[in-house]
């Protein structure tokens, strides 16, 4: 290993002035998803193909694609709706003359470039990327800072107090709650205070299984850097190429592993955050604690109103000595609810993940079932091989109970690999008169099929009502599940054409199928977050008095609203 | 105030077909053979009786509480369980297509004898096939004959429509083979009370919910519970309606669609039987002999029927706003609980609201304004040529600006149209020499003439009753104008609310609309020019005069009959009452007070009328009930 536990990995301190960050636009696409050599386009034969080198699927033609998304959406390649290559005029920075001072004789490297701004002004809900590709900017931050270690944001934190600046941190930027959009009624310099050089691996632990880094490394640099000494955290989300470990503990993150490795707040041993009051961590790495309701709790999930994640402890494990892949088909969504409920109830820890989706995307003909109703679950096995091996056999036989058939180890693989590169899809539909997006919730078991039934009808008549021209797509799957219930995420989307305000529209079929959800015994949000985007429906699913107790915390650590983004409260 | 009424003469209707047109004219055997293949819910698979059977067994909710009837009754959970399986044996349909087509068959060449046409309005067919696609239907129709049911399904038959399972008394079951005909062309048999029984309750409740849900078939049920012998619409029971919009509020289906149908009869079979009924004459226990006695019936002539299938309606819209559907989310949903204060109301006002788009959708015939003006003025003969059918040409013209559903045919002549509905009722009314009257001999001394009279007043009130739902509001309005001691617009107001408020078991007043009825009568009552309102004041005009007279005389019995309801209880009742004898004691003092010529309306002897104003006194605190017991 080329770790030995319990060192001390820090590099020496920077102590250049002014070091230019990476310009991250250049690899990273400004106004859509991921890298800029990596998009889906119809090549001159009107066949898909995804470009670049990074992915399995890079390269690939997939003349199956164009005939799915024309029938799907009643799209045509003669309709396109391209994105405006340039932003608009970036309003000029608010800049507080005073901070900038201090700030520049502490030596952290900041900008007031307007694409760096712009970049860091947005995450990726619908309405920020359509309005990017119309080349439309409202608030952006009015300076970028790099801040490189925790005392660097210690001291930035310190200025914006002294100055009364807000700061917005900033992690990976795959927020998908507007939760970085700046409050447009803010009226002091806000600073976007991006953690992408916070990145190291300070030390690795291997008596006790744990990790000490910093909390601006994002996932797959983590998972690359464990993985060299032999080791990995486990925490898979979807987007853990781009998303960070900061943002994943402040916005209580889930990975599709989460059944053997477990989500952040499970994953966490000890947090460092800095906040207006000082700094915030614990005294110790015992395993647990009963020392009154637990800080790490008011910090998980805190989307950034309290401070910056700096430095996290988390579990490592060994890597799986052995993984296999493997799918399911079922007749249909209903039966493959209930064998997922069934195999939970047995096995568990070796099961590691798994997605049921009703839609036929990468398998549309299976022996003998209806194509319009099967479904298909993707497994992920991980472990000792033996275990392995055994655990599979008794999923498949589970599987076999609810009219489930072995579809085959290259299939579940697929149907991993697209769930980096759904994301991707989105652009293209953009790029043709489609929009849509995904979204979550969490439900009690029983709920399941009422609630994917309910909210799937409610997004079609929303957008029948709202005069959408064309049938939209309405669809779902089941991506994690728990003892007491599962968590469901929607896919929805619709051809525009015809509509003069289409984001609009989309917001509100959005906003009725989140109350559609919250009906039917539905959580706001299983790990996306709260953010601005559903902030109007805290105080009814906390309760007014836990507000309280939110407010007050928020009230104590940061009375001067440094943390200024407006999220959850 | 605001006026903020859609005019009522805008109404748009649908119009009718017969459908006994056809009949008349091709073979009945080939029509109950025909191939029958319904239109049915989206994803439906079909299921067998026994199937649907085991579901409800086998539901979560019927498990819980076999459990907990078992724990509090020390039974073994198999026994309960036997006795749930032997509840649902009693009740659930068996429905057989040969059975349907059979009473096809048979019920074709009863309506033919017995009706002249049964008119169904068939865009209402096409809604209603529409709504069978998209949501499980709950099909409402008005409930004034034992034809009612029976009629629903012939014609769901006839338009090749799903065939409903329909909600019947256990009272039918005493007709055995009968009954049992009746269950397999659909009817499902609940007993009247079970009132504490929790294990007959979640069989029941689960077994409509279990139909319901899975769109095995549209449910049929009447909204009144009972037939309405007066014709009035009755007050709506809610316990069915609660079981039905139970699995939308809970999420298990996106939406529930409710249709409302209204059933008239231009002639009533049950018409004299329903008055006799009403005056003390214990109701004949169903029996199949006694349906052949009723073979009499067979030989006359009852006119039309018409069946108006209304608009459906979504429960998701109807809950829009109004019900929390978050309340289900922190109870295990098959745990059986007492609606909420919200939903309770909820489903009250949407009771209301169906039972009122019953009554909107009542066809009334020229005979229903002919009974009106005939008992407004039986103690006198009226001239049929010129009286009678003036006043019936004015009271049609009033009756459409009220935007009553009239079928007045106006291409036949006036004269023509009222002496066909006085021949098509001449059981109640004597006509001689041109002149008209209702068929009441002037009563003498004895209680028997008395009661004979008033058997011809309460079927002929019947009628009226008919268009009640119509004249309401403006004859309260008219009648708080009466009793109001000055024409100060609050104190018409508060005299309007008070005698609402007192009605409010008699007629069909949504709750808590008090100000939306009273402006409902004042814009009907200004538009047609028979009231000026001001600022301060509600005035009469001149012209006004003759409809108000009209509406306060059509508001007079009932207001007669509280008045001398309550003076007997002052007066007579010295002890406390059972509820038993209350009804023959107020008889008793009714019979009394009208044969010393101290009361003018024979129609207060309705037991209906008598059990509605001990209801409202209850309600409004003048009576007590104590353990069984009415006190004052």
């Amino acid at each position: 290993s080329a770790f030995t536990s319990g060192v001390s990995l820090e590099s020496s301190p920077n102590t250049m002035e002014h070091i230019k960050c990476p310009i991250l636009q250049e690899i990273m696409k400004w106004n859509g998803w991921g890298y800029v050599d990596s998009k889906f386009q119809f090549n001159k034969k009107g066949q898909a193909e995804f470009t670049g080198k990074r992915y399995r699927l890079s390269g690939m033609v997939m003349p199956a694609l164009k005939e799915w998304f024309e029938s799907t959406f009643g799209a045509s390649l003669q309709h396109k709706t391209p994105a405006i290559p340039n932003s608009s005029a970036v309003q000029p920075p608010i800049l507080n003359e005073a901070f900038v001072e201090d700030l520049k004789s502490t030596g952290i490297p900041f900008s007031q470039d307007a694409e760096d701004r712009v970049f860091r002004a947005h995450g990726h809900c619908l309405h920020e990327i359509f309005a990017l590709r119309e080349g439309k900017v409202g608030r952006v931050p009015d300076m970028v800072v790099w801040p490189s270690n925790h005392n660097d944001v210690v001291k930035i934190v310190e200025l914006a107090c002294k100055h009364n600046v807000c700061l917005i941190p900033y992690g990976g930027g795959t927020s998908v709650s507007s939760a970085l959009e700046c409050p447009p009624e803010e009226t002091r310099t806000i600073v976007s205070v991006d953690t992408s050089q916070m990145n190291r691996i300070l030390w690795i632990d291997e008596k006790n299984l744990t990790a000490h880094v910093e909390a601006g490394i994002v996932g797959q640099e983590l998972e690359r850097l464990l993985n060299e000494s032999g080791y990995c955290t486990g925490h898979e989300p979807d987007s853990m190429e781009f998303s960070s470990l900061g943002g994943w503990v402040a916005t209580r993150a889930s990975g599709m592993k989460k059944n053997i490795y477990g989500n952040i707040e499970d994953l966490v041993v000890h947090i460092r955050m800095v906040t207006p009051q000082g700094v915030i961590e614990k005294s110790c790495q015992g395993p647990r604690m009963s020392t009154g309701p637990d800080i790490h709790h008011f910090i998980l999930g805190s989307e950034g109103t309290l401070g910056v994640v700096t430095e996290v402890t988390m579990k490592i494990r060994p890597m799986p000595e052995y993984q296999k892949y493997g799918s399911v088909v079922f007749p249909n969504f209903e039966q493959g609810v209930a064998c997922l409920r069934e195999v939970l109830t047995l096995i568990t820890n070796v099961f590691a993940g798994h997605a049921l989706k009703p839609q036929k995307f990468y398998i549309t003909k299976f022996k003998g079932f209806d194509p319009n109703r099967l479904c298909v679950a993707t497994l992920l096995f991980e472990g000792d091989r033996e275990r392995v091996l055994q655990h599979e056999k008794q999923v498949y036989d589970i599987a076999a109970k609810f009219g489930g058939l072995a579809a085959g180890e290259d299939n579940g693989q697929r149907g991993y690999m697209l769930t980096f590169v759904i994301a991707y899809l989105r652009d293209l539909g953009m790029d043709y008169y489609v929009i849509g997006e995904s979204f979550e919730t969490s439900v009690p078991w029983d709920r399941v099929l009422d609630i994917c039934r309910n909210v799937k009808e409610r997004i079609i008549r929303e957008c029948k009502e709202r005069g959408v021209q064309f049938p939209p797509l309405s669809t779902c799957r089941v991506t994690q599940t728990y003892d007491a219930g599962a968590c469901v995420y929607f896919y929805f989307a619709f051809n525009y054409r015809g509509l003069s305000d289409p984001v609009h529209v989309y917001e509100q079929v959005e906003h009725a199928a989140r109350d559609e959800i919250l009906a039917n015994g539905g959580s706001l949000s299983h790990h996306h977050g709260v953010g601005k985007l559903r902030k109007e429906w805290m105080r009814e699913t906390v309760s007014r008095v836990g507000m309280g107790m939110l407010k007050s915390v928020k009230d104590y650590v940061d009375p001067g609203n440094i943390f200024g983004n407006r999220n959850l409260l | 105030f605001l006026y903020v009424h859609r005019d009522p003469m805008l109404k748009k209707r649908d119009d009718f077909e017969d459908i006994l047109e056809e009949r008349r004219n091709c073979s009945d055997l080939r029509y109950a053979l025909k191939c029958y293949t319904p239109v049915v819910y989206k994803g439906l698979t079909p299921c067998k009786a026994g199937v649907l059977k085991n579901m409800v067994l086998q539901s979560d909710q019927l498990h819980y509480v076999i459990n907990q009837v078992s724990k509090e009754t020390g039974k073994a959970p198999e026994d309960v369980q036997e006795e749930a399986s032997a509840i649902l044996e009693e009740m659930a349909h068996r429905m057989q297509l040969s059975t349907v087509r059979f009473f096809a068959f048979t019920l074709c060449k009863v309506f033919k004898t017995l009706f002249r046409s049964i008119c169904v309005n068939e865009e209402g067919i096409q809604r209603l096939q529409q709504a069978i696609q998209e949501h499980p239907v709950v099909l409402l129709p008005s409930h004034r004959s034992y034809m009612d049911f029976l009629l629903m399904s012939y014609i769901l038959f006839t338009y090749d429509l799903a065939l409903p399972v329909i909600a019947a008394g256990m009272d039918f079951m005493g007709m055995k083979i009968v009954g049992e005909m009746l269950r397999m062309s659909g009817a499902f048999f609940i007993r009247r009370s079970f009132g504490g029984d929790k294990l007959y309750w979640a069989v029941f409740s689960e077994y409509v919910k279990t139909i319901l849900k899975n769109g095995l078939a549209p449910v049929e049920f009447f909204l009144e519970g009972t037939r309405s012998r007066t014709a009035k619409s009755l007050t709506p029971k809610l316990g069915l309606l609660n079981i039905v919009m139970d699995p939308f509020l809970k999420g298990e289906v996106f939406d529930i669609n409710v249709v409302p149908v209204s059933i008239s009869y231009e002639r009533i079979l049950e018409e004299t039987l329903y008055a006799r009924e009403l005056l003390g004459v214990p109701k004949p226990k169903e029996s199949t002999s006694g349906l052949f006695k009723a073979r009499r019936v067979l030989s006359e002539d009852y006119g039309s029927i018409h069946v108006y299938f209304g608009q459906p309606v979504s429960v998701r819209s109807l809950a829009e706003g109004r019900v929390n559907r978050c309340q289900f989310n922190l109870t295990p949903r098959h745990i059986p609980k007492r609606p909420s204060d919200d939903v309770h109301s909820f489903v009250n006002a949407a009771a209301y609201r169906l039972v009122r788009a019953q009554e909107e959708n009542m066809v009334l015939k020229p005979w229903v304004l002919l009974a009106s003006l005939l008992l407004q003025n039986h103690h006198q003969d009226l001239d049929q040529d010129r009286a009678l059918t003036e006043e019936a040409l004015w009271l049609r013209d009033v009756c459409r600006q009220y935007g009553a559903f009239l079928h007045w045919p106006d291409h036949v002549p006036p004269s023509e149209v009222v002496s066909s509905s006085l021949d098509l009722h001449r059981g109640l009314v004597r006509i001689s020499e041109g002149r008209v009257r209702l068929a009441v001999e002037h009563a003498g001394p004895s209680e028997e003439q008395l009661l004979n009279q008033a058997v011809v007043v309460l079927s002929c009130a019947s009628y009226r009753n008919q268009a009640l739902h119509v004249f309401l509001r403006p004859a309260l309005l008219a009648s708080a104008m009466h009793i109001a001691t000055s024409s100060n617009k609050q104190e018409v107001f508060n005299s309007f609310s008070f005698l609402r408020n007192m009605f409010s078991n008699e007629f069909i007043l949504c709750p808590g609309a008090t100000m939306q009825d009273f402006e409902e009568a004042c814009f009907l009552l200004v538009k047609t020019g028979v009231l000026q309102i001001t600022e301060q004041e509600v005035l009469s005009t001149h012209r006004g005069h003759r409809t108000l007279a009209f509406l306060t005389r059509m508001m007079d019995p009932f207001l007669q009959g509280y008045q001398v309801i309550c003076m007997f209880l002052c007066e007579e009742a010295s002890e406390a009452l059972t509820e038993k004898t209350f009804i023959p004691a107020v008889r008793g003092f009714m019979v009394k007070q009208l044969l010393s010529g101290r009361l003018r309306y024979t129609e207060v002897l309705s037991s209906d009328l008598q059990k509605n104003a001990l209801a409202a006194l209850l309600r409004l605190g003048a009576v007590l009930k104590t353990k069984g017991y009415v006190d004052y």
